[in-house]
């Protein structure tokens, strides 16, 4: 990342009078500064309340800094025996699910975006607006029945084969993008040189298309890791339960929130997504190169 | 992965296929078709509940009733509760003291019984939910926890099926005698057991003695009629300022809490119930229902009570703390928050001092004698208990455990010392009297009380009644949100099953 | 609805490209084998089950009870009784209100705004504001909502807290605003991030002579700026509409309370189907929100084809 130190100062044109000039530029800047300010503090100060009640002994709902830091929310957490696996889970059906969806995505995209198939966009619209049928809790019951006589209730692979149908519509309508950006010089030439199909899109397209398989993988896992309603209607053991349903544990009978250990768990449930995002924007730069077109 | 997927994909296409015919063929009987049926079972699905460790030597024993000595029999146990989270002491005892002490049982009688408890704590529909998807598909665990309230739509949907329908020697069990017949009924339909109870409460007013002492009230308050309540809710208005005077669930956010906290015990207190078994007939736009909407009216929009606890999402958390907080000086509750909330161990919102700050007392009918049976005072009692699975493969066993969960010797470990009210009397008889509030539920209490009406409609039946506390205090007139409310009853029940008028 | 239009913008490729062209670079049986997996995992586990969901909405179907054991096909009535719901007609109204405030201002306004800010902004508190915005989107939703219950909490919130212990009940007197706020906090990284990929494809000369020629930024925006992006903030609008219309967070913030004031479609649909488990009912509302999202894809792709 580039560091020069400067602030841009949007509107700081040559004018006609040096004074309105600098008059201009320093309303411009306490502009600037005033704007930063208040998206900082709306961005962070949601967030100051899992920073500090996990560490508070008696947390209430305010963000206040414990008078006394304790690790004990973190002790009592760990009688739950599901709470520590339950991030174990998240991360294998956030992984399978990831890769399943990258996998059969990226190719689907590369082939949707070089070969003309009549109403191929009409195609990724419905089927981008029937995964949001699946994703509602209407479908509840078809998912469940047909996941049970697949006999992959209680399985890992019947959530992830669900999640990944779900997800996959929108992963290649984001991903088809990045190789529709991709000239196509650079296939024709390695067909001159006699390559595959294969050959290219591993070779040439998949590369190309690097920071676009990131932006899906994170995308990808931020979806799977929150969602709730697809695992808990297809696991029983709970043993095998994500992290996002065992986060409801920490409610009592009569609906209340247990404060201690919703926010040591919410606090430990929030850190794997954000370390990947910060691991995969350093190592191959999260950034959507192309933006998004239809 | 790709290797692993291919058969995996080839099955579901057999499968789909199967569902597809199923799912054109009218899709009228849910359960699966025979062919779909046996590919689920030739792939290990029918029995979701055991983990897949356990699958294997469980599988072999699918022969009906009960197996020959030593066979290895796995059973399942569903609730929704979790060590270390909700309903901890459930989950606990199950796992430190219902599955060993079983397990050694059956080994004395020397049959090999496995049992695993799946254990979930979620929101009571999401449960519900998955409950009636296991059911459904003929599958799920083997002795599962249910609110009684859901049994007559489970009953209805053909998901269970009476105990002695599913073993004949249930009838005969000698725990029977120590449950309360309005205790059993919570888990009958149509005088059918459907399973054992494992509990009740009861509904009754608190008020802070505190609050009550400032306003020049008595400790030993005793309402006997809704005007007295809202005279000592005025009371304590004129008097002790910045706290809100009287809480009575309300709302639609609140959810059930309106019905069976508030609405309900409101409702008994004037001479009718919500359903009436004999007429077959549920309270429409009728005198009573306006009475009850007329109260809230009243205590909602003249400042007796706060209408933003009864909006806001997380309401009834709100007012347990404001009451732990001597904020709140009359509240409408169950024995749940005396045990749970204001508990001074392990309670949520605990009041060290809950034993002098807090007063209770029973609540009254509208007027004195006004009460179904013409009783004085009224309540509303909920409870859940444990269901046999009729899918079960091992019904003996399964009878075996369900029966021995609500022995004497179970329900005691279960209660480890803290009082509670149990579903057996001789339990109940030795532990409550440390209990000042328990006893008061289960001698004063329990004798009055009433249940909800189980059918599959209650629930929607349940939150028109909300939607009806909650118009009279945001406006609508009380003749309008009762019109309003007979309305959507008569489309969900049908006009013949709904009284209104005077 | 041709597809043509759509990809005329894209630079590198352009309407030069003959369409059969693309035919060399990857043979029609390559393209099938490549399609394979995807679809045949749509197949099943999306398309499957979605037009089963339809068909249940012909139906009375319930989770219990006795609608459970003998569903009947009712034909339309549930639609009838959907549009007939002044319930109904209010969360329509909800949702209108809560994508076009959340989304269409809130996400795609504020992350234009921090895209364009971040195009040369260097430096540590650039980064710390872009994890920030970026934590925000990929924090799970169960934590968010908690966050935010606590956030504009009534006494102890720190909203309040920040104002002076101003004691709002945002929730109650503001809960619309409230979750609109929310889900522009939770979003605006999707669009941010978008918007940013968007403005890095302008040749940066175009800006360069704009200000030369003593354009305001205002004026930069508008002609040339707005002009050129336009097809990538159609698309980021498309995506974010479709996603809010079916986001389900602000039930766990406001239980669609207080007096159904939040009570967006996808928690009507969630009432039904999950609470009073109405599973036929859900899934005719389920399908009108499908025809409400292929409404707006459809003037999406208008406005896309209007450009040219």
């Amino acid at each position: 990342m580039v560091r020069d130190g400067t602030t841009p100062t949007p509107g700081s044109i040559p004018g006609p009078s040096e004074a309105a000039l600098q008059v201009r530029r320093l309303l411009s800047r306490i502009g600037f500064y005033l704007f930063i300010v208040i998206v900082g503090a709306y961005f962070a100060l949601p967030m100051l309340w899992l920073v500090f009640a996990p560490f508070d002994p008696h947390p209430t709902l305010a963000a206040a800094v414990p008078s006394s830091v304790t690790l004990s929310n973190f002790s009592d957490l760990l009688k739950n025996p599901n709470a520590l696996r339950s991030l174990v889970n998240s991360i294998v059906l956030a992984g399978a699910t990831m890769v399943l969806v990258v996998a059969a995505a990226a190719p689907a995209a590369y082939a949707l975006s070089r070969v003309r198939i009549p109403g191929r966009d009409l195609l990724l619209y419905v089927l981008l607006l029937f995964s949001s049928v699946v994703t509602g809790t209407a479908a509840m019951v078809p998912l469940f029945l047909l996941v049970f006589n697949l006999g992959l209730i209680n399985t890992d692979v019947g959530v992830v084969l669900v999640l990944a149908g779900g997800l996959m519509p929108a992963g290649i309508f984001i991903l088809k993008d990045f190789v529709d950006s991709m000239p196509k010089s650079y296939e024709e030439s390695a067909r001159v040189f006699g390559a595959s199909s294969f050959q290219i899109l591993r070779d040439i397209v998949l590369p190309y298309a690097r920071p676009g398989l990131a932006v899906i993988a994170v995308w990808v896992v931020v979806n799977v890791w929150s969602n709730f309603l697809i695992p808990f209607i297809l696991i029983r053991d709970p043993g095998l339960m994500p992290a996002a349903v065992v986060v409801y544990n920490f409610y009592t009978e009569g609906g209340q929130a247990d404060l201690r250990l919703l926010s040591s768990f919410g606090l430990l449930y929030s850190i794997p997504v954000v370390v990947m995002y910060l691991f995969v924007n350093r190592r191959y730069g999260f950034r959507f190169y192309g933006g998004i077109k239809g | 992965m790709n290797a692993n997927r291919r058969p995996t994909r080839i099955t579901a296409l057999l499968a789909t296929a199967a569902l597809v015919l199923t799912a054109c063929s009218g899709s009228s009987s849910p359960s699966p078709s025979a062919a779909a049926a046996s590919a689920a079972a030739s792939a290990g699905g029918n029995q979701p509940s055991s983990s897949p460790a356990a699958q294997p030597s469980s599988s072999p024993a699918a022969q009906p009733s009960s197996s020959p000595a030593g066979a290895p029999v796995t059973l399942t146990i569903a609730a929704n509760a979790v060590v270390g989270g909700k309903s901890d002491q459930e989950a606990t005892w199950l796992t430190n003291y219902v599955i060993p002490a079983f397990e050694k049982e059956m080994a004395a009688q020397g049959k090999n019984v496995t049992v695993t408890f799946n254990g979930t704590g979620v929101a009571d529909e999401q449960y519900k939910a998955q409950l009636a998807l296991d059911l459904k598909s003929g599958s799920g665990a083997d002795v599962f926890d249910m609110d009684g309230i859901w049994i007559g739509e489970f009953a209805q949907a053909n998901y269970i099926k009476p105990l002695n329908q599913i073993l004949p020697a249930a009838d005969t069990w000698d725990g029977w005698s120590q449950i309360s017949p309005a205790v059993q009924a919570n888990m009958s339909y149509q005088g059918q057991r459907y399973g054992i109870s494992s509990g009740t409460d009861g509904r009754f007013l608190y008020f802070n003695k505190d609050v009550f002492a400032k306003a020049g009230l008595p400790a030993d308050w005793a309402p006997t009629s809704w005007q007295d309540i809202l005279t000592a809710a005025q009371t304590i208005k004129d008097k002790v300022p910045g706290v809100t005077p009287l809480q009575i669930d309300a709302g639609t956010a609140m959810g059930e809490a309106t019905t069976a906290q508030g609405f309900l015990p409101l409702l008994v207190g004037t001479g009718v119930k919500l359903y009436d078994e004999t007429t077959q007939k549920w309270q429409g736009n009728t005198p009573q229902i306006q009475d009850v909407l007329n109260f809230y009216k009243q205590v909602y929009t003249t400042g007796l009570g706060d209408p933003q606890i009864q909006l806001a999402a997380k309401g009834r958390d709100q007012s347990f703390l404001e009451f732990s907080q001597l904020k709140i000086g009359i509240l409408a509750e169950g024995d749940y928050m005396w045990r749970g909330v204001i508990n001074p161990t392990g309670g949520v919102n605990p009041m060290p001092n809950r034993a002098t700050e807090v007063g209770w007392t029973l609540i009254p009918a509208k007027t004195p004698g006004s009460g179904v049976n013409g009783q004085n005072f009224v309540s509303i009692s909920g409870g859940g208990g444990r269901v046999l699975n009729p899918n079960t493969k091992n019904p003996a066993e399964a009878w075996a455990l369900l029966s021995f969960m609500a022995s004497k010797d179970s329900v005691l470990q279960y209660t480890n010392g803290q009082p509670q009210i149990t579903q057996r009397n001789d339990v109940n008889a030795q532990i409550l009297s440390s209990d000042p509030v328990l006893t008061f539920v289960a001698t004063k209490v329990l004798p009055l009380t009433a249940y909800r009406p189980g059918f599959a409609v209650y629930p929607q039946v349940s939150q028109a009644l909300q939607l009806a506390s909650q118009q009279v205090f945001n406006g609508k007139s009380v003749s309008d949100a009762a019109t309003e409310y007979n309305a959507t009853l008569v489309k969900l029940v049908g006009a013949d099953h709904v009284v209104s008028g005077g | 609805m041709s597809s043509r239009a759509a990809d005329r913008p894209s630079p590198p490729r352009g309407a030069s490209t003959p369409p059969e062209a693309s035919a060399a670079a990857l043979q029609t049986r390559g393209a099938v084998a490549f399609l394979t997996p995807a679809l045949l995992l749509i197949g099943i586990f999306l398309v499957f089950p979605a037009l089963w969901t339809l068909y249940l909405g012909i139906t009375d179907y319930r989770l219990t009870g006795i609608q459970a054991a003998q569903p009947q096909v009712i034909g339309l009535d549930n639609y009838a009784s959907a549009l007939g719901d002044p319930a109904f007609a209010n969360s329509l109204w909800v949702t209108l209100l809560y994508v076009l405030g959340s989304a269409v201002i809130g996400q795609l306004g504020l992350g234009f705004a921090l895209a364009w800010t971040f195009r040369r902004w260097r430096g540590p508190a650039r980064n710390a504001l872009e994890v920030l915005v970026i934590a925000a989107w990929i924090i799970p939703s169960s934590v968010v909502a908690f966050l935010w219950i606590a956030f504009l909490d009534t006494h102890n919130g720190t909203l309040n807290a920040a104002l002076g212990n101003a004691d709002i009940p945002w929730l109650f007197s503001w809960p619309l605003l409230s979750i609109i706020v929310f889900n522009t906090w939770r979003g605006t990284a999707f669009s941010m991030l978008l918007c940013g990929g968007a403005l890095n494809t302008l040749p940066p000369s175009h800006l360069e002579t704009a200000r030369l020629a003593g354009a305001s930024t205002w004026q930069q925006l508008r002609d040339i700026v707005l002009p050129s992006i336009r097809g990538h903030l159609l698309t980021n609008l498309l995506l974010i509409s479709l996603w809010t219309f079916n986001d389900f967070t602000p039930y766990l913030i406001t239980a669609g309370g207080p007096n159904f004031a939040t009570d967006t479609l996808p928690v009507y649909i969630f009432r039904n189907a999950l609470i009073n488990f109405q599973l036929g009912y859900g899934a005719a509302i389920s399908a009108i929100l499908l025809l409400i999202n292929l409404v707006i894809a459809l003037v999406y792709l208008r406005l896309l084809r209007a450009r040219s």
